[in-house]
């Protein structure tokens, strides 16, 4: 069945090393001692380290650069020499200065604080391993997941721990708003990127420039975040090309051998930022980086965020992915140190490599049993009796290993125990009174009115939101499935198909789907539903099983909140967006509007407040052209495609309703094939349906 | 003196019925048959023959080099089949008619199995070691024919085109491109058309430096009987001992003195070739013309594909007054191709500049001949400590450039020094002339070297490429990375030995040229293999910028490339030249298209 080997595909991945605690060590010996002791890794090749200002030295008298600065001079009119300063000037900025006496004080100071603060550190060893031998053969990239500021401290405390090369790290430059701790984290292998520099040339010269010197001569692996930021949501987000391009080239180049590229899983049990999250999705501006907010933030130090797990996966050779996929001779007939946008072949290339990474350090990301809990307690916000919340963790459990999660249920302990004490860790989200589970609501200070007491319960659904996220990468595709079985009008293959293509469409920037997987993601969905028994595909039919109803309940209420979140867009913009709405006005105007439907008891889910889906929302349907961009003056407007939005709403509403907002403009008889066929006649999802 | 000074040999063959060149030729291996490398009872490499510096020599590091290397053992052989076995030779498929036409005109012929065995292969590995192991031939030339001259060979393609027979032509035999194997599919009688009989230098015009040669000529004899009138051509490809001036023409040929002398397109006159439609020459011996595309360039790198170059006009120089071997020892590779960089840049390469590698150089040491006097040992042991202990140089890192200059004393001193200096600012050492010298001697035994490696377990082969000054060291560094990985996934057992160097230089790059060998112990099937990681090589130095060939043609071995390199307008551009000239593909060997 082509189904299978298309998953099997996938399957080697899913051998998991198992973990070591590095605490453990920390807690029987010296911190002191393990700061100060001999630190000498192996390199690549054998190349001799490179002193920081030997490597800008490089930088700055290399052929690419030299080329855009006189390229810029000729623009510019100003002298080639002002503009090599200016250069010299972006790459002081930058640069990093790692000092193995900074490296050693962070081990101290590291040691103590995750000592406080987790309960164990744990690596697989064998990822180190793989990753020392990789380090030695070719370029190493090192591609963490991004939940928390822990995160690049973390791995330069991990690799010094076992004696492997310290990464560079790509780090913004909101970090040097902190004077000393920025200073600190130069010292420790951090370079600075500005967050935005679209137009200019200089600057992605030197920068560009700077990480491929480093690349390529192998001083020290390269680290960056392919999310590009901390996603708040603990969902992965879609990844940002520019650095990966950056690191690819010199490979199409022919500059090295060859790439590789590690993904690697950092999986927290508690998030340090957890609420700090929650507020700023929900519209409180995220707190300006500065060192004495970071003081501020030793409160965190006492309270016990858990274990973290990092899983350093299998290296993926940017070689063996790019071959027959690009033709590298393509490069030949073009000087390589003039800077030159990469071609479509290369560009789509990138992408994709940028989402099977991705897609890699998700499927290694750690799962605790209270992920699976805080799944359920979601879609019981009224909350749950702990005996069925216990029973159906267990049952969740079984279904999550049957997909392959990586779960970390504690062996042999009796599953209360393995309960209460996820409660006990999370007393801050949930808690049990009378017998019953349910999510804790911040205390009030003071009197609060109606909106306060809103805002409150959509912190503690949004924090726990940010765990059931983190499952969502294991369910998504067959729960994407189980809805679109819901929708569709019958249960042909052909139209579950469509039904899913188009939320797959809709949901790609919500989710890690790689493009042009619909397909593939599709029979990987049947051939686990089929596989666990929910689902039976007698001939061109795909339907329920006997024993089916509760995983596809289940997979339909874990996207409801998204099919809802959605939903509620398209209302706002069918019915109370002014003509003139600017992208700015967006975001406050639709909470507003969730707000006011909450408040009238007319909407339950508070997952809408959260920009993160809001934004995600709108650019579906700026994909799907049923919304434009339009730039007047200073400000972006957005122009709605009434009749567009409304089919879409149709669509993800079938079955769904917002119960008593009417809308008639489309008969409810149409089937949702039928729309999405005329969706598709108006050009609107060409791609989705065949 | 040059390298090959004692290797001149007649090949002057009386006219008999069959010319058996095998008779001084191995029919397996390279070269004379009077000359090959063994290790005698001691284990200790010798070289026997009378033919080359080398011969008679025992070179005492040669084993070690070998059994470190690659692995191997000389207690471990592999040896040949001795002789050919006629039952793998199939029958001649004669076409009878155009036989008797053959014998009205008297040109001599056979259709002895082992003349056409000889003929019917190159020196590719394949071709070798299938040979070697007395494999069954799938196909072989029918018959070969001997013309005497320009006029024979018309007789020859207007019998053939009249008889609808395939003419294979043959020169030297040194093609490592599957040039001469016949095409398993051809159905028509194939006929090897053998130059070697046109050898003549039919008159020296002193007054414009020109020679008129026959193209059968092989380029010792070449040299030799231009020297006796006191000129050379100066063009001296590695094979030089074995390939014809025809050879040279049809394959583009690069000799390892084209900075004075030119490679063979720069070195020719005038040409003139027998096609199916008739003989094409130019009406003029004018140095350059503006005659639409150059003609010329139709015949260079033909290949065999569109007719026998019968006669060629050449350029020819006074023979040099001077010459001198001269070394030079970088720290390591990169300091070795800037410098030949700047060389080039400056314009001042000398006759031959070369650069081997780190596992040249220490190839080359290996073949080092016993030394007798105690002193010469002496002043060795002290160059290898000033070098590595007092300069520094990490002896797995160092490189060195051969260099020959060429000229009256004065000016070669005076070049010499220049070169030397350009040297010394990349942190260049002069290492003396015996080292420059061994590089050379090198390049003409290596051929002889594989028959050693096949003789113990070992596969070798080389091949080439040229390159943008500025992708040299990445196309080096990602082949040798290449081919140790894909040896590795091919299960080779043994660290392969891969070596190169930047053999020529030009204005806007370098020929860069590889040697690669692995122990083939635990293969099932050597040749296979080999070929597999041959390929991905050539994949590679395409994605790396750099030629399908410099100098060695396309034959078949490379016909898959076309395409990718010339375009497939490009391609049809040359079919088009083919399907006029030779429309019913009288000159089958299927080369290149």
């Amino acid at each position: 069945m082509a189904s299978k080997t298309l998953y099997s595909q996938r399957d080697p991945m899913l051998k998991r090393d198992g973990f070591e605690d590095i605490l453990e060590e920390r807690r029987n010996s010296s911190d002191l001692k393990y700061a100060l002791r001999c630190y000498a890794p192996v390199l690549y090749k054998g190349v001799t380290p490179c002193k920081a200002n030997m490597l800008k030295n490089i930088v700055l008298q290399s052929d690419q650069l030299r080329y855009v600065i006189n390229q810029v001079s000729q623009e510019s009119g100003e002298a080639p020499d002002i503009i090599q300063e200016e250069a010299s000037v972006i790459l002081e900025e930058m640069a990093h200065r790692l000092q193995i006496s900074t490296v050693r004080f962070f081990a101290f100071a590291l040691s103590k604080a995750f000592k406080t603060l987790f309960q164990h550190v744990c690596v697989n060893e064998e990822g180190i391993q793989r990753l020392q031998q990789a380090i030695q053969e070719h370029p190493v990239v090192l591609l963490p997941s991004h939940r928390s500021y822990m995160d690049f401290l973390l791995m330069s405390y991990i690799l010094y721990t076992y004696d492997l090369a310290l990464p560079v790290i790509a780090a913004g430059m909101d970090f040097m708003g902190m004077k000393f701790v920025g200073e600190m984290l130069r010292m420790s292998g951090a370079f600075f990127i500005r967050r935005s520099f679209g137009g200019d040339k200089l600057y992605w010269a030197v920068f560009s420039e700077y990480v491929k010197t480093m690349l390529r001569n192998g001083f020290a692996p390269i680290e960056f975040f392919l999310e590009g930021t901390r996603s708040r949501t603990c969902k992965s987000l879609t990844p940002k090309l520019g650095l990966l391009n950056i690191v690819i080239e010199p490979f199409f180049k022919g500059e090295v051998f060859d790439v590789n590229l590690v993904p690697i899983s950092i999986s927290y049990e508690r998030i340090l930022e957890e609420s700090l999250y929650a507020r700023e999705l929900l519209g409180v501006p995220k707190p300006k980086e500065s060192t004495s907010g970071l003081l501020k933030a030793r409160r965190i130090l006492s309270e016990d965020y858990g274990s973290i797990h990092v899983y350093f996966g299998q290296p993926v050779s940017v070689r063996s992915l790019a071959q027959g996929k690009v033709n590298r001779s393509t490069y030949n007939l073009f000087p390589r140190h003039i800077p030159r946008k990469p071609m479509e072949e290369t560009q789509s290339f990138v992408n994709d490599t940028a989402y099977r990474i991705v897609r890699l350090q998700e499927d290694n990301m750690v799962l605790k049993p209270w992920v699976l809990m805080a799944s359920l307690l979601l879609q019981n916000l009224e909350g749950m009796e702990l005996s069925v919340l216990t029973e159906q963790t267990v049952w969740l459990r079984g279904l999550a290993l049957s997909y392959a999660a990586f779960l970390d249920w504690p062996d042999h302990a009796p599953t209360a125990k393995v309960v209460s004490s996820s409660l006990a860790l999370h007393r801050g989200l949930a808690c049990v009174s009378g017998g019953r589970v349910s999510l804790v609501v911040g205390e009030p200070l003071g009197p609060v009115t109606p909106e306060e007491a809103l805002f409150n319960r959509a912190v503690s659904v949004l924090s726990c939101a940010s765990y059931r996220n983190q499952v969502l990468h294991v369910f998504l595709r067959p729960a994407m499935l189980a809805v679109a079985m819901h929708t569709a009008a019958s249960s042909k293959k052909n139209e579950v198909y469509n039904c899913f293509s188009f939320l797959w469409d809709m949901f790609s920037n919500d989710f890690i789907l790689c493009p042009g997987d619909t397909v593939q993601d599709f029979e990987e969905a049947c051939y686990l539903l089929v596989k666990t028994g929910a689902v039976q595909m007698p001939q061109q039919d795909i339907v329920m099983t006997d024993i089916g109803q509760p995983t596809l309940s289940f997979f339909n209420g874990l996207l409801e909140p998204f099919l809802q979140g959605y939903q509620v867009v398209c209302r706002y913009l069918c019915e109370e967006a002014s003509e003139g709405l600017t992208e700015k006005q967006y975001i406050p105007a639709v909470r507003s509007f969730a707000v006011k439907l909450i408040l009238a008891g007319n909407l339950r889910c508070y997952e809408v407040l959260s920009s993160d889906m809001q934004k995600n929302a709108l650019a579906a349907l700026l994909r799907m052209d049923a919304v434009r961009k339009v730039k007047v003056a200073d400000q972006v407007t957005l122009i709605v495609n009434k009749m567009a939005v409304n089919s879409i709403d149709d669509i993800l509403g079938k079955n769904r309703m917002i119960s008593h907002i009417n809308q008639t403009q489309i008969s409810p008889s149409l089937s949702l094939v039928a729309v999405a066929e005329d969706l598709c006649r108006d050009g609107l999802t060409p791609s989705y349906i065949r | 003196d040059t390298v090959l000074a004692a290797a001149t040999i007649t090949m002057k063959l009386t006219s008999t019925v069959c010319f058996p060149r095998q008779e001084i030729m191995k029919w397996n291996g390279w070269g004379y048959s009077d000359s090959k490398f063994l290790f005698n009872k001691k284990g200790q490499a010798e070289f026997t023959g009378k033919r080359y510096r080398l011969s008679g020599m025992v070179l005492p590091s040669l084993q070690d080099w070998f059994e470190n290397t690659f692995g191997a053992s000389v207690n471990h052989k592999s040896p040949a089949t001795p002789a050919l076995n006629a039952s793998a030779v199939p029958p001649a498929s004669l076409n009878e008619a155009f036989v008797e036409d053959l014998k009205a005109t008297g040109i001599p012929f056979s259709h002895e199995a082992e003349d056409r065995v000889f003929r019917a292969h190159g020196h590719c590995l394949h071709e070798i070691f299938a040979l070697r192991e007395g494999k069954k031939f799938e196909r072989v030339p029918d018959m070969v024919v001997w013309p005497n001259c320009h006029s024979d060979v018309v007789k020859i393609v207007e019998l053939a085109c009249k008889h609808n027979v395939c003419l294979i032509p043959y020169g030297g035999g040194t093609s490592v491109t599957s040039a001469l194997e016949c095409p398993p599919e051809e159905t028509r009688c194939i006929v090897s058309l053998d130059t070697s009989q046109m050898n003549r230098i039919l008159w020296i015009d002193e007054k414009n430096l020109v020679a008129h040669v026959e193209a059968g000529i092989i380029g010792q004899d070449l040299e030799r009987l231009l020297n006796e009138s006191g000129y050379c051509t100066g063009h001296e490809p590695d094979s030089m001992e074995f390939s014809s001036l025809g050879g040279w023409v049809a394959t583009r040929a690069s000799g390892m003195k084209k900075n004075v002398y030119g490679n063979i397109e720069d070195l020719v006159i005038h040409i003139k070739v027998v096609t199916p439609r008739g003989v094409i020459e130019k009406s003029c011996q004018g140095p350059r013309m503006s005659t639409g595309p150059d003609i010329h360039h139709f015949i260079l790198g033909s290949e065999g594909t569109l007719g026998v170059v019968t006669e060629v006009t050449m350029k020819i120089r006074p023979i040099p007054e001077y010459q001198k071997y001269g070394s030079v020892v970088f720290p390591n590779f990169e300091a070795g191709v800037a410098c030949l960089r700047e060389v080039a840049k400056q314009r001042c390469a000398p006759a031959s500049i070369r650069l081997m590698d780190n596992e040249q150089f220490q190839f080359g040491h290996a073949l080092k001949p016993q030394v007798s006097s105690i002193f010469t040992n002496f002043v060795e042991g002290l160059k290898k400590f000033y070098i590595t202990k007092f300069k520094g140089f990490d002896p797995h890192q160092l490189v060195v450039a051969t260099l020959l200059f060429e000229g009256d004393r004065e000016r070669v001193l005076q070049h010499e020094k220049q070169v030397y200096d350009i040297a010394a600012t990349f942190g260049g050492l002069a290492a003396g002339e015996d080292n420059g010298q061994r590089g050379y001697i090198l390049t003409f035994v290596i051929a002889y070297l594989r028959d050693l490696g096949m003789d113990y377990y070992v596969v070798a082969e080389s091949f080439e490429t040229s390159v943008p000054w500025d992708r040299v060291l990445d196309l080096c560094r990602n082949v040798k990375e290449r081919i140790n990985r894909e040896c590795k996934e091919r299960g080779v057992q043994f660290q392969p030995l891969t070596s190169c160097r930047v053999t020529q230089t030009y204005d806007a790059g370098a020929c860069v040229y590889f040697y690669f060998a692995f122990n083939y112990r635990g293969l099932a099937d050597p040749v296979h293999t080999y070929e597999r990681v041959e390929h991905a090589a050539r994949e590679e130095i395409l994605a790396n910028g750099g030629s399908l060939s410099h100098h060695h043609g396309v034959g078949k071995l490379r016909k898959e490339w076309m395409k990718e390199s010339i375009s497939s307008l490009g391609v049809g551009m040359l079919q088009s030249v083919k399907d006029y000239v030779d429309p019913d593909n009288i000159f089958g060997n299927r080369n290149l298209l």
